[in-house]
Parts: C-alpha cells; sequence; structure tokens
C-alpha cells in the first residue's frame, strides 16, 4: 500500500489468442476510488482486458500494477492476487449447488480462513444490504436474474477487494432488472469502490464514471470525462461507434 | 436468454414439458382413457407371450427343469446365503472403486506439462483395463498371482476377487467421473479461481460436487454391473451365488437353482434402480422450480478456457 500509487496501472498490454491479436497494446491508469467504464463493440477486447487484469488469461506482453505490486511478475502468487480483485461476469456464474449464503461465504472462509460463522455473517450483513437476506437458504436457481447477479456482485464484495472489475453485468438481464444491479453499482461507487466497468449501458456511463474509455480492435482509442466523451467525441471511430448507439436507442 | 424465472409463461412450458417427459414409463397425460388403453394393450401383448410359451410342446419338460417348485425350495436357501459373499464383494470393491477413480480422473485432469507422466500413466491404466475383458483380468489375478507363492501375499481367492473387480471398475468409473468433471462450465472453474480459491479448493468445492451429482445415474450403472460381474469371480474358486447354484444345479440335475439366482439378482437390483432415480427427482425438485438446471442463463464467457495458472 503506497497511498499514492493508482489503484490500477496498465503497461503495454498485448493478448492474443492464437492469432488473433486481441489486445494490442493497452496502458491505463485507475486512480484510487476512480470509476472507469469501458465501452467499444463486441470483440473490442474489453472482457479479455478485464479477464487478464484477473490473471484468468496469461497475457503476452506488458505489465500490471495493483497499488504499487506487479501482478504480472513471474512467481507471483495468483491466489493471493485475485484475493483483491473482484470480478462479477456477464453470466453470474454463481455454483448452482451451493446455497445463496453459501456461494457468499465460501471464499471468505476457504481462502482468507474465516470461521464459518464470522464468514455467514460476513455474508448475512452483505446480504442483507441488498435486501436479499430472506434468500440466503434458496439455490441460485430460484432466483431471477437480477437478484443472482447482485449476490454474485456481493460475493465477490465479500472478500473485501481493492477493485471491482464488472464484465457487462447486465447483458443477460431482461431490461426491467437492470436497474437494481446498477443501483447497488451505484451505491458501490457512492462509497468510493475503485471499478472497471465494460458496459454497453452508455447513459449508465455517462453517469457513474469519472472516464470513459473507448476500445477499438484492442486498443484504447480516447479516454476522457464522460461528458466529453458523449458528447464532443474525437476520434472518427469514437462518434461512429456512438452514432450507432444512438440509433439503437441505447443512449 | 434470461433464466426462465423471469418468464412465467416459459417457465409453466418447461414445467408441462418436464411432466410429460417424466410421466412414469410414458403412459401419458390423457387421464382415465390412456391408463385403460395402457392396461389392454399390455395385457394383451403379454397375455398373448404367456400363452404361446405355456401351450409350447417342450413346456412341461421346461417346467420341470427351469421352474421346478421342488427343488427351488431346497436350493433357494443356499443360493441367498451364498449372495452375502456377492453383496460383500462389491460393496468392498465399490468403495476402493469410488475413491480410487476419483483419483484416477483428477489425475487425467492436471493440467500443465509437468503433470505429464501422471496423465500418461492415469490414461495408460485407464486404456488397459477398460480393453481388457474383465474374466481374464480375474483369472489372472486370482490364479496367477497367488502361484507365484511370493511371501507375504494372501492366497484368499476373495481377496484378489476384490483386488481384480476393483482395477476393472475404477478405469471405468474414472471416465464416468471424467466426463463429469468436464462438462461443468469452465465459466464455474473462472468463477472460483477468481474469487482466490486454488485450483485444488476449486475441484474440492465447485467443480466435483457439481460433477458427482450430474453423474449418479450412470455411476449406478457401473454400480449395477459390478453386482452382475461378481459372478464372474467363480471362476477362481470363490463360492458365491453362481457357483453355489452350479453346485445345486449339478446335484439335482436341474436348472432350476440359475432360475432362482436369476430372482435374487432382479430382487436386489430393480429397486436399487427405481431409488435412484427417485433420489434423482427429488434432488432436481428441491433445487429448480421449473427452471432449466445449470448454471443460470445459457451466455457463455467470453474467450477460451481459463488459464493453466
Amino acid at each position: 500500500m503506497t497511498g499514492s500509487a493508482p489503484a490500477l496501472r496498465i503497461e503495454g498490454l498485448h493478448k492474443s489468442f492464437g492469432d488473433l491479436a486481441v489486445l494490442r497494446g493497452i496502458d491505463l491508469d485507475v486512480a484510487q476510488h476512480e470509476v472507469v467504464c469501458l465501452i467499444g463493440s463486441s470483440g473490442s477486447g474489453k472482457s479479455t482486458l478485464l479477464r487478464c487484469i484477473n490473471l484468468l488469461e496469461p497475457i503476452d506482453a506488458g505489465r500490471i500494477v495493483i497499488e504499487g505490486d506487479e501482478i504480472t511478475a513471474k512467481g507471483v502468487d495468483v491466489n493471493r492476487i485475485r484475493r483483491r480483485i473482484g470480478i462479477v461476469f456477464q453470466a453470474y456464474n454463481l455454483f448452482p449447488h451451493l446455497r445463496v449464503i453459501d456461494n457468499v461465504s465460501l471464499a471468505p472462509r476457504k481462502v482468507l480462513g474465516l470461521s464459518r460463522a464470522a464468514a455467514e455473517a460476513r455474508a448475512t450483513e452483505l446480504l442483507d444490504r441488498i435486501g436479499l437476506a430472506d434468500k440466503a437458504r434458496e439455490y441460485p436457481d430460484r432466483l431471477s436474474g437480477g437478484q443472482q447477479q447482485r449476490v454474485a456482485i456481493v460475493r465477490a464484495l465479500a472478500m473485501q477487494p481493492d477493485l471491482l472489475l464488472l464484465d457487462e453485468i447486465t447483458s443477460a438481464l431482461d431490461p426491467e432488472l437492470v436497474a437494481e444491479v446498477l443501483n447497488l453499482i451505484r451505491e458501490l461507487a457512492g462509497n468510493g469502490m475503485t471499478m472497471l466497468i465494460a458496459t454497453h449501458e452508455m447513459s449508465f456511463a455517462r453517469e457513474i464514471a469519472s472516464r470513459v474509455c473507448f476500445l477499438d480492435a484492442g486498443r484504447i482509442l480516447e479516454i476522457g470525462p464522460p461528458a466529453e466523451m458523449f458528447s464532443a467525441p474525437r476520434q472518427p471511430r469514437t462518434q461512429q461507434f456512438l452514432q450507432r448507439v444512438i440509433d439503437a436507442g441505447r443512449l | 436468454m434470461t433464466p426462465g424465472a423471469e418468464r412465467p409463461p416459459g417457465r409453466a412450458r418447461v414445467a408441462a414439458d418436464r411432466r410429460r417427459r417424466r410421466s412414469r414409463l410414458g403412459i401419458g397425460e390423457g387421464g382415465g382413457r390412456a391408463l385403460v388403453v395402457a392396461a389392454v394393450s399390455t395385457l394383451i401383448v403379454f397375455g398373448g407371450l404367456g400363452l404361446v410359451v405355456v401351450n409350447a410342446p417342450g413346456w412341461p419338460q421346461v417346467q420341470d427343469k427351469f421352474l421346478n417348485g421342488r427343488v427351488f425350495a431346497e436350493s433357494f436357501p443356499l443360493i441367498v446365503s451364498a449372495f452375502w459373499v456377492n453383496v460383500r464383494l462389491f460393496l468392498i470393491a465399490e468403495v476402493f472403486i469410488l475413491i480410487l477413480a476419483m483419483v484416477v480422473a483428477v489425475a487425467r485432469s492436471l493440467p500443465g506439462p509437468a503433470f505429464f507422466p501422471v496423465r500418461l500413466l492415469a490414461t495408460i491404466y485407464v486404456d488397459v483395463f477398460r480393453a481388457l475383458p474383465g474374466v481374464l483380468v480375474i483369472f489372472i489375478l486370482g490364479l496367477g498371482i497367488p502361484s507365484l507363492r511370493i511371501p507375504g501375499l494372501p492366497a484368499d481367492p476373495f481377496i484378489w476377487a476384490v483386488v481384480a473387480l476393483t482395477l476393472l471398475y475404477t478405469a471405468y468409473v474414472s471416465e464416468v467421473y471424467r466426463a463429469g468433471i468436464e462438462s461443468v462450465h469452465p465459466s464455474q472453474e473462472a468463477a472460483a479461481r477468481s474469487l482466490g480459491l486454488n485450483r485444488g479448493q476449486a475441484l474440492q468445492y465447485v467443480l466435483l460436487p457439481q460433477a458427482v451429482r450430474r453423474v449418479i445415474p450412470p455411476l449406478l450403472n457401473d454400480f449395477i454391473g459390478l453386482q452382475k460381474d461378481t459372478a464372474l469371480v467363480s471362476f477362481i474358486g470363490v463360492v458365491e451365488i453362481f457357483r453355489q447354484s452350479q453346485i445345486r444345479q449339478a446335484g439335482a440335475f436341474n436348472f432350476t437353482p440359475f432360475f432362482a439366482t436369476a430372482l435374487v439378482f432382479l430382487i436386489v437390483t430393480i429397486p436399487l434402480a427405481r431409488s435412484v432415480d427417485w433420489l434423482l427427482a427429488r434432488e432436481r425438485n428441491r433445487r429448480v422450480a421449473g427452471v432449466n438446471p445449470g448454471v443460470g442463463p445459457g451466455v457463455t464467457v467470453a474467450g477460451p478456457t481459463v488459464g493453466a495458472r
């Protein structure tokens, strides 16, 4: 913890799947308590970038530094690093064989070594905060998509991460369920959680982001405050992308 | 691609599909009339078959040689008591099989070049024992190894029968486990690892519990197969149910003891299969309320499978 260091620093990140270069030189700093939204069309590399930061994908070149510690260095303990970085997936990825309370308390128990009672107390408090304490004993399949996604978010929060990565977390939801999930993210941002959010919800990005980052073909083409990005984008590709989004009625 | 929970019509449709599929023996949903039709056609088919058999020219001799009440009454208690040897055999073997097969399955799915020798050994073992006829393995182990007269090695054919059946069935069951592990979506491992669980913990708490639940029906099939294959160890001198029925058959010049043996296997196996079906249905109903089971919606996570770190 070196106070002034950015929460996340990415330098020259490259990632290919076989011949397909997905990330082609990403440089990005995210300050403490900052919310950065990644926008861009499907296949622009948003999800891959998030998965690389969580070390779910090995990277080909570059460095990722979390609060001054390089996590892409040789010989680092990936399990120890993942505790500090929470990720929430588009498809929730809750554990279907575990009750909601166990979904949330599993990692605190097994990874942080909390007692069952302590881990369940933490989980219950979190579930209570999102109004799902009464669902603690249910299996995920019994919850709506919005409820499942909120459980997935508190499952990540239960590890008390320094940084939260959100990968298109509303894309699998019915429109009327999107709001409940976004409200929770809004609350987290208000509490100062550092977040990197890949999203297609442009109005949400505009409202919540400190900065918006436009990804195109594996590069960050443009980055800036949302007001600037959405009203006066400089790059033709950004303009084109936002025009398509407006045409689709999503802004 | 949202889960059915949010779309009541879809949910009702899925539930109706389920009911239709689940209706016992597929008699259908037509209510009373369907039941009557099913009963009448069953009576005609099976009654007709029965009449053909009973009116066959050789029936009296067959009845005397295969279904002889007196021989049955004499041999049945002996056969049942010999069956306890089989029960002990398959219960002991099954415990070893379930444990060792898990070890082999996990060994075969270890990632990375460092584990290549482990994967290779496990693969060779599985290939060899699935390729060999069971009766050969039983002969080789049950007659061959005791003949070596290595001091310290047991000569009891029962022990070698357990070893042979365990080696044979572990190969099959490990493949069942492995299929189960591979059927769990990679996003589950990604989710577990992203929370900081290491690979072993992800296997133990997330992947294996889901995998084992999915493979209970095929595991039961193998368990039933094992029960029946316990009869093969009669060839190495274990006096179990089949050997006992051969002895009775030879003594009485009558095949009824074989019929009694068949009856014992039916009585034990069919309720077992039925009760596991029932357990599975109960589990499914408890966990899922008319929604597709599995990992949330059918959306997959971008990118290839989880890195091997």
